[in-house]
């Protein structure tokens, strides 16, 4: 068998078995990894395979978080079952956000999304259509519930999550292997032959978009019913940028390398933090150190993608010369 | 029957009239020659057809129906493929991948399908690696498939902007300076590629300054220079038109 599958199966495998070793901290550590881990595979859609520089992820976040919140205080709606809803409202909100910048490249679209960020937190802090709560933000959200048993201690929010990134790879491995996924590769190569060979560059940015919100949106709603309280501070510009780092380290466009950024943007501080002690307040000095280096010897990511080779039936040795 | 008629097209940039009024017809099945002094408006002429420019003034006609203001990828749907002057390949990606963008367009599988990798997306995805495979094999790249588009000689990326063009099941195939760069060897292949295309029934319009290879290709020869069309009709009349060789070689000095 191939050996990414064996290697994502072990390391889930590892997951899985990890509450029987790990204490709550550390389940913690990695639950955070984890909807991080969700977060930076949903950017990557638009920022590592479409090449779209979208430095205000944590918008689509936002919009997840407080779809599932207000779904859920005001309507009883259960977490879980709100996910598909956050995730269409929140690629919704993808697709109307690109909608009028979607001509805009590199460093001008990544000022507006850091913008359009910014607009919809402040949005949050103003109560808006009050709903919001303003910057107290929304509380009392229910835990989730699956097949009726109440997830609320860290390890089974860790099968809920990890879960959920397991799903999120399946199906991101299958995107990238199909026709979008191409498309995509396109359009970050070079947007004029993409359109010149007919793909339709402007509906594949904002489809682009729109998945990449849902599945921000669906971990915003994730995230809502872990902490049962959300407000604006947890959606800040820090938090895209986070998001962003994660996937430019781990390797823009390639899945393992997003995850593997997940763990080092966001596990290897909390490691450092436990066990180098003082570290706490070096966290900043350690990713601007880390994305020196990077930028210097490693622009590509840790592990980035590659192209994609197909397995070829003989028959054109024959045929040749 | 014109497959593909431009009518008093003309394009400025800033002061420049890059091309002035220009008319003329491709016939179904023919190849067609657009040649001229660098700067005459060749490409310009080229990128107004396939809409990554739109004419100032004129129509662009594609099998009767107008094409003016379309998008590029809606002009590809079409049946109007390119290559390009400046070559633009995905070069980081493999020459299977770059001709699997060709058959984009005559795709449906979208993202859902490919989540749910029906039996239908399947055979679709198969088939368009076939059909991609198929090009590869036309244009004598089959054996490159898994090669980095980049690895390829510069001859070799020109086919392969070629077969690309061609997985989007062109009618009208349309090449920018298909043999710049290439030796006399991969010339020769070249002429012999383009009249594959046309007993293949695709039509040809082609840029080029290969003077023999224009000769030998072509049916028919639009000639431009400072963006206004000096002459058209078949090579040998065109060769022998005091405009055209006044054009090509200067004015005449024994008249002086
Ligand atoms: N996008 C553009 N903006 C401004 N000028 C252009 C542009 N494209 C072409 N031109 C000008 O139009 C003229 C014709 O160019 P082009 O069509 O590329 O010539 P050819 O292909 O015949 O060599 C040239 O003078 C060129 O500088
Ligand atoms: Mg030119």
């Amino acid at each position: 068998m191939n050996r990414t599958l064996i290697s994502y199966l072990l390391s889930f495998a590892l997951l899985a078995a990890s509450p029987l070793v790990l204490n709550r901290f550390w389940l913690e550590v990695l639950n955070s990894v984890g909807l991080y881990a969700i977060l930076a595979l949903s950017l990557n859609v638009i920022l590592g395979n479409a090449g779209l520089y979208n430095m205000g992820h944590a918008a689509f976040y936002a919009v997840g978080a407080y779809c599932a919140a207000i779904l859920n205080t005001q309507l009883d709606i259960p977490i879980l079952w709100s996910l598909p809803i956050c995730g269409l409202v929140a690629a919704a909100a993808g697709a109307l956000v690109c909608r009028p910048i979607i001509h805009l490249r590199g460093d001008y679209l990544l000022i507006v999304t850091v913008g359009v960020g910014e607009i919809l937190r402040i949005a949050l802090v103003n109560d808006i259509f009050g709903l919001t709560g303003g910057p107290n933000g929304i509380f009392g959200i229910d835990r989730p519930f699956l097949f009726g048993y109440k997830i609320r201690k860290p390890h089974e929010f860790l099968y809920l999550i990890w879960g959920f990134v397991a799903m999120t790879v399946f199906l991101f491995y299958r995107l990238r292997n199909s026709r979008f996924g191409r498309a995509l590769d396109y359009l970050r190569e070079d947007e004029v032959a993409a359109e010149g060979s007919g793909i339709n560059t402007g509906r594949t940015k904002l489809m682009a978009f729109a998945i990449g919100a849902a599945w921000a949106g669906m971990a915003g709603a994730l995230y809502a019913s872990k902490m049962t309280i959300i407000s604006p501070e947890s959606f800040t510009f820090w938090e895209s940028v986070l998001i962003f780092i994660i996937v430019i380290i781990g390797g823009s466009g390639n899945i393992t390398g997003v995850l593997l950024g997940a763990f080092l943007i966001i596990g290897l501080p909390e490691f450092l933090r436990a066990y180098v002690g003082e570290f706490a307040n070096a966290r900043m000095w350690f990713f601007g150190l880390a994305m020196m280096i990077m930028m210097i010897f490693r622009t590509q990511g840790i592990l980035p993608p590659g192209p994609r080779f197909f397995r070829l039936p003989k028959a054109g040795k024959e045929v040749s010369s | 029957m014109n497959l593909l008629r431009v009518e008093g097209m003309t394009k400025r940039f800033g002061g420049l009239v890059a091309v002035n009024d220009v008319s003329f017809s491709v016939d179904e099945g023919e190849v067609v020659g657009l040649i001229g002094p660098n700067g005459a408006g060749k490409t310009t002429v080229f990128n107004l057809i396939t809409g990554n420019y739109i004419p100032d003034q004129g129509q662009v006609l594609f099998d009767g129906a107008s094409i003016k203001g379309l998008r590029t990828h809606k002009i590809v749907d079409a049946g109007i493929a390119r290559t390009f002057q400046t070559i633009r390949l995905f070069q980081k990606m493999s020459v299977l991948e770059n001709v699997l963008a060709g058959q984009h367009c005559r795709m449906t599988t979208g993202i859902f399908g490919a989540f749910l990798q029906s039996p239908k997306a399947r055979a679709e995805e198969q088939a368009a690696l076939d059909l991609a495979l198929e090009e590869l094999e036309f244009v004598g790249l089959r054996h490159e498939a898994n090669n980095l588009a980049s690895n390829l000689s510069y001859g070799n990326q020109r086919l392969l902007e070629i077969a690309r063009a061609l997985a989007t099941k062109p009618r009208l195939l349309i090449l920018d300076e298909p043999a710049g760069g290439m030796n006399h060897q991969e010339t020769d292949a070249l002429l012999e590629l383009i009249r594959k295309l046309r007993d293949r029934g695709i039509t040809v319009f082609l840029i080029e300054h290969d003077m023999s290879l224009v000769m030998q290709a072509c049916d028919k020869l639009v000639v431009l220079e400072y963006g206004c069309k000096i002459a058209e009709g078949d090579p040998e009349s065109v060769k022998n038109n005091p405009k055209v060789i006044e054009a090509y070689l200067g004015p005449d000095d024994d008249e002086e």
